[in-house]
Order: structure tokens, then C-alpha cells, then sequence
């Protein structure tokens, strides 16, 4: 991905055109059993840019954050309809090999979860599973994963010890690292600082803005002040409906839906 | 709003110091529940106490099987000790302090006529002359007037006793060990099976029946491998003895498998969903993430099971009674073996009360008891040991 770099960090208010389409719903639903929990989404997400999905509890965009790698597979009696395309290609196609959809887009959960290993082998472990047998690209790989989550500094002493013994923000960065380790092209990130302490937050916010120039990235957060400082584009969800999408700039000064102000300026939600 | 109503408020501040009393019936329940508690750590303590006491004699050299042993003459009682005297009636300190001169006399008669009558032939047999429940008879081969090499004989009826106790631990491991070595993989597995990769409805089925298993009773266990395993085995491997330890330890593997399952069932189960849904979002199969982070993520538990497993073989007295109890000396699984429960439950209400074969018996058990007390420590230790490392602490 790195040929395609493009040295542009703010996206400028409506210029989205400049990236590459990369990710696209159409007009996709999600039923849990009977109950519709995604109403005909059509979205479109650019290449390396940020993306925001915003929205009360319980509004779909987790689960919509969650078609992308298809993590919605491990629940039951959950159906899709409509189509969820990366790159062209419709990730729910009878043909797709989930696994090697997932290398290509890694995950960042809401609660810090590495394994209970060693903080190089929580790393190492993506890189084991496709196949990276080489102890000293292991090591290679390891190190810039950790460098460029920001924790390198901080652990390279005790790599090999366990990386539950961590606090929880070097936890969060430990599983940025993990995800970023195996070069996915997408990285989802589910409310990945809701549950970290203000200081910890600015460094993994930092850390995604840092992030940002070598992945595509979508976001859920409950927090708008973070939406505003680190996204491009913000998609606003209701109840399962999609109502506002658009440049973050836009969403949170001149929203053009009355439901999207109201929630950006703390009315509801 | 209205000012909220004051409790107790005669008593004002000084409420806070009622302590207990403010809540009587919780205070009791708790304190209750503490004598449970230690009600069956005392339960414990009583039953290994029984147990050290009966054997006692035979740790401190007290009891004696020798058939030709020096007479005392009953006119010389007072010239020796009241331990000596006691020791060669082999009576214990209690009973020697409750009787007096005259049974004494009478006791000592009879073991005159006892020694007298000892048969010709064993005047001159060696063996007859030494006290078998020496712990050099008890640990070491012997080369038995007869035999042509030193052996591990356990031979607690006869003239000559031999408590040669060797071969019922060997007995007892090969036993115990075979019905680990395939209980342990089988239960894992299918506890991995269960909690990982089954679907819900294979599960629902799943897991009770194997649970189960445990309700079968290890009479019918042993039955089942006496008529119907022991043959189909000896046709796959073709061996020589029909029941052997080998048959003994497989049907003992059935026994213990539900144990085992549903300890490691519950360990794996309770690895966190979080580990599991970061393993399949970098792009783990389901396969790869249970065995390579739920299941060693859950090692404590999943050892712990092992070690419950083991407790519950080496204790298991029934199947390997019916299924073989031949005490051979012998590491050959496909020879016979006797397990120390075995010869425990065949051969105590047959023994002497307070002889050297019944405190011979109580010894067992007592070296049971401490053996499957250490293991259970180790055990513990372990799995300590696993779950620090897990969680990061040293």
C-alpha cells in the first residue's frame, strides 16, 4: 500500500472524490432472527482516509463496522442483504475465503484483548498465522509494529514478558500493533479509547492520526469530540438507518439533517 | 421533596456501633457456614488420623509375623519389660494397661501353644525366623526359600506372609496411568470439540451425554470391560492374558472421562470471548484459535482437570477388582496388575482386626492417602505457576 501514499493528511471540506473509492455498501441490510438491525445502507469510504460512524447505542455501527471483516459470521441467525463491496469485490460472495479477508482487514476491539502470551509473541502471533517463519523477520516485523503503535519505547525491556501485566492503554496500543503487524489494508476500530483515561486516549488518537497514512481506517466512537479531531468523513447512524454522511467539518458545524445537529450538539444520544 | 425519614433515629449516631447486631441473622449464617467449612476439613483430619493410627504400628517396627520366635516362659513375665512384653503379645499400649497379671499369664500361654504349634517342616525354613513386615521385606526383593532370584512377592495369606507392597504400586500406577494416557486426550478433545467448534445443537446433545457417563455406576463399567471389552481388545492386540492392566485401564479411561470433560469443558468455556474474536479477526481459523489461544489460555483449568482425573483413577477400586488382581510384578501392561484400592477393599474384611495383615492394609492406605495429597499439592502448585505466567505476574 505504500506505493499509493499520498501525502495529504486533512481531506479539505467535499474533496473526497480525491481518493479512491475502496469500500462500499449497497444498500445493505442486517437481520438479527426477525428484527431488521441495518436499513438499506449505502455508503461509499475512500482509501486512507478516516471514517467515523457516530450514532447513539444501539443504532447498527458496530454491526455495520462489523460486516466489514465479517465478524457478524459468528453470530447466530444473523442475515444480510444487499452487498458490502472492498475494492470491487463483494466480501459476502459464496467464493470468499473469510480468513484471508480478515488478514486484509484487521480489527481493534472497544476492550483491550491480547492473548495471555508474551507482548512479542501477541505481535507475532498474526505474522506466525500467514506463514512468517524467519525469527529475524519475526523480530524485524515486531519491532516496527511496536514502533509505530508507540509502545516500543515502553516494553522493548520486556518483550517476552506477559502482555496482561500492561497497563490498559498499553494494552489498546499493544492490540493496534497486533492488527497493524500483519499489513492489513483496512484497520475497523471499535470504540477503541472508551474505556482508557483521557491521556491514554490522546495517545492512541495520535496514534491514528499517525496511522492513517498507511491504512484505511473506520472508526466507532461514542465520543464526538474525537470524532471531530481525528476523521475525515463522518457517518451519522439512527437506529439502524444511515442519515448523514459526509465531510467531518460539515457533520459537526452545518449538518444539512436536523436529527444529526441535534445529536452533535448534545441534545440526545 | 420531603426530608428523608430518619432510622432509628432514638439511637441518632450512636447506630453505627451496634456492629453486628445490626444484622443478626446475616452474622449467623456467616458464622454457620464456617463451621461447615471447617466441620469437613475436620472430617478430613479425622479420617487420616484413623487411618495413621491403625498402621502406626507397622511404621515404627512394632508388629511381627516371624512363626518361629523365642519363647518366653510365662513364669519368667516379670523379668522383662512391659514393652517387650506387650510387643511379643502384640497387643497395643491400651490393651496392655487394661489387663492384669492373671490374663496376661493366660495370653501367654496361648501364644506358648501358638508357637508350639508351628508345623516341623517350617522349623528349618529361614523365612519362618524373620518378621516380614519389616520395611526391608515390604520395599526390597527377596529371594524366598524356594524361589530361585530375589522377587516382589505381595502374599498376605499362608504361613509365610509376604507384604512385598511393590507390586501393588506398580500395579496401581500402570493402572492409573493407562486410564490417564487415553481418558486425558479423549476428554480434552472433546472438550475442545464442545466448547469451540461444535454448533449449539451438537453441543446441547453433546454434553450431557457424556456427563452422563458419570452416572454409570463402576460396577457396571467393570462388567461391561470384564465380558465384553477384555475380548474385543485381546482380538485387536492379541495378547496372551485375557484380563490384564491394560483392559483395566482403558475401562477406568471411561470412568473418568466425564470428570475430566467437564472440568476442561468449564475451562475452556470461560476463556475469554475477547481472545477469541482478536484470534479470528487476525485471521485465525476456528481450529487454529482454539488450539492455539483458548486451549493455552485455559492450560490451569484443563490441568487441573488432569490432576482431578488422576485423583479419581488411582482412587477407582471397583473396575480394576472385577477387571484383573493379580498382584504380578511386572511394567508389561499387558500382564496382569492389583491396584492398592483393590487389595484394600478385597482383602480387609478377611484380615485380622489389629494383625500385620490388617495394619499392613491401613499402611496402604494411609501411603494412598499422602500420595494422592502430594499430588494434588504439585498439582496445585502447577497450575498456580501457569496462571502467573498468564497473567503476567511473577
Amino acid at each position: 500500500m505504500a506505493e499509493l501514499f499520498m501525502p495529504k493528511l486533512n481531506v479539505p471540506e467535499g474533496k473526497n472524490s480525491e481518493h479512491t473509492a475502496l469500500i462500499e455498501f449497497a444498500d445493505l441490510s442486517l437481520y438479527y432472527g426477525a428484527s431488521k438491525a441495518l436499513k438499506n445502507i449505502s455508503l461509499t469510504l475512500g482509501e486512507k482516509v478516516v471514517t467515523a460512524f457516530i450514532g447513539p447505542s444501539g443504532c447498527g455501527k458496530s454491526t455495520l463496522l462489523r460486516c466489514l471483516n465479517r465478524m457478524n459470521d459468528l453470530i447466530d441467525n444473523v442475515r444480510i442483504e444487499g452487498a458490502c463491496k472492498i475494492g470491487g469485490h463483494d466480501i459476502y460472495a459464496k467464493d470468499v475465503d473469510v480468513i484471508e479477508l480478515r488478514k486484509r482487514v484487521g480489527m481493534v476491539f472497544q476492550k483491550s484483548n491480547p492473548f495471555p502470551k508474551s507482548i512479542y509473541e501477541n505481535v507475532a502471533y498474526g505474522l506466525r498465522l500467514h506463514g512468517v517463519k524467519n525469527k529475524s523477520e519475526l523480530d524485524g516485523i515486531v519491532e516496527k509494529s511496536l514502533r509505530s503503535s508507540a509502545l516500543w519505547e515502553e516494553v522493548k525491556d520486556r518483550l517476552h514478558t506477559s502482555a496482561l501485566g500492561l497497563s490498559g492503554g498499553q494494552q489498546q496500543r499493544l492490540c493496534i500493533a497486533r492488527a497493524i503487524a500483519i499489513k492489513p489494508e483496512i484497520i475497523l476500530m471499535d470504540e477503541p479509547a472508551s474505556a482508557l483515561d483521557p491521556i491514554a486516549t490522546a495517545r492512541i488518537e495520535d496514534l491514528i492520526l499517525d496511522l492513517k497514512k498507511e491504512f484505511t481506517i473506520v472508526i466507532v466512537t461514542h465520543n464526538m469530540q474525537q470524532a471531530a479531531r481525528i476523521s475525515d468523513q463522518t457517518a451519522f447512524f439512527y437506529i439502524g438507518e444511515l442519515v448523514e454522511f459526509g465531510a467531518t467539518s460539515k457533520i459537526f458545524t452545518n449538518p444539512s439533517q436536523k436529527r444529526t445537529e441535534d445529536y452533535v450538539s448534545g441534545r440526545f444520544g | 421533596m420531603e426530608p428523608l425519614k430518619k432510622n432509628n433515629a432514638p439511637l441518632g449516631w450512636m447506630g453505627i456501633h451496634r456492629g453486628h447486631q445490626a444484622r443478626p441473622v446475616e452474622w449467623l449464617a456467616e458464622k454457620l457456614i464456617f463451621l461447615v467449612s471447617l466441620s469437613a476439613i475436620a472430617m478430613v483430619l479425622l479420617i487420616f488420623l484413623f487411618v495413621a493410627r491403625e498402621a502406626l504400628p507397622v511404621f515404627f517396627g512394632e508388629t511381627n509375623t516371624a512363626l518361629v520366635q523365642q519363647i518366653i516362659p510365662t513364669a519368667e513375665l516379670d523379668k522383662h519389660s512391659d514393652a517387650e512384653i506387650q510387643r511379643y503379645l502384640e497387643l497395643t499400649p491400651e490393651q496392655f494397661k487394661n489387663m492384669d497379671k492373671e490374663t496376661l499369664k493366660t495370653l501367654m500361654d496361648v501364644k506358648i501353644e501358638a508357637l508350639n504349634d508351628v508345623p516341623e517342616n517350617f522349623r528349618n525354613d529361614p523365612d519362618a525366623h524373620v518378621n516380614t513386615t519389616d520395611w526391608k521385606y515390604l520395599l526390597k526383593a527377596h529371594q524366598w526359600n524356594g524361589y530361585d532370584q530375589p522377587e516382589y512377592i505381595w502374599q498376605p495369606v499362608g504361613q509365610i506372609k509376604k507384604f512385598n507392597i511393590i507390586p501393588l504400586f506398580v500395579g496401581t500406577l500402570k493402572v492409573t496411568l493407562i486410564g490417564l494416557g487415553f481418558a486425558v486426550p479423549l476428554a480434552v478433545g472433546a472438550a475442545i470439540y464442545v466448547s469451540q467448534l461444535a454448533r449449539p445443537r451438537i453441543r446441547e446433545t453433546v454434553k450431557p451425554m457424556i456427563e452422563m457417563l458419570s452416572g454409570i455406576p463402576s460396577v457396571v463399567v467393570g462388567v461391561f470391560a470384564l465380558i465384553v471389552m477384555a475380548s474385543v481388545l485381546q482380538k485387536i492386540f492379541g495378547y496372551q492374558t485375557r484380563l490384564n492392566a491394560f483392559v483395566a485401564g482403558i475401562a477406568l479411561g471411561f470412568a473418568v472421562i466425564p470428570v475430566i470433560f467437564s472440568i476442561a469443558e468449564d475451562a475452556l468455556t470461560s476463556v475469554p470471548r475477547a481472545y477469541t474474536q482478536a484470534a479470528l479477526a487476525l485471521g485465525a481459523s476456528r481450529w487454529q484459535t482454539s488450539w492455539q489461544i483458548v486451549l493455552p489460555a485455559a492450560l490451569p483449568g484443563v490441568f487441573a482437570a488432569a490432576v482431578l482425573g488422576f485423583g479419581r483413577a488411582i482412587g477407582e477400586t471397583m473396575i480394576v477388582l472385577m477387571v484383573c488382581s493379580a498382584s504380578v510384578m511386572s511394567w508389561n501392561v499387558f500382564d496382569s496388575a492389583r491396584s492398592i484400592t483393590t487389595t484394600i477393599a478385597a482383602e480387609m474384611a478377611e484380615a485380622v482386626n489389629g494383625g500385620p495383615h490388617y495394619r499392613i492394609l491401613f499402611m496402604l492406605g494411609a501411603l494412598l492417602f499422602a500420595a494422592t495429597f502430594v499430588s494434588n499439592m504439585i498439582g496445585d502448585f502447577v497450575i498456580h505457576r501457569f496462571k502467573n505466567k498468564l497473567e503476567g505476574k511473577r
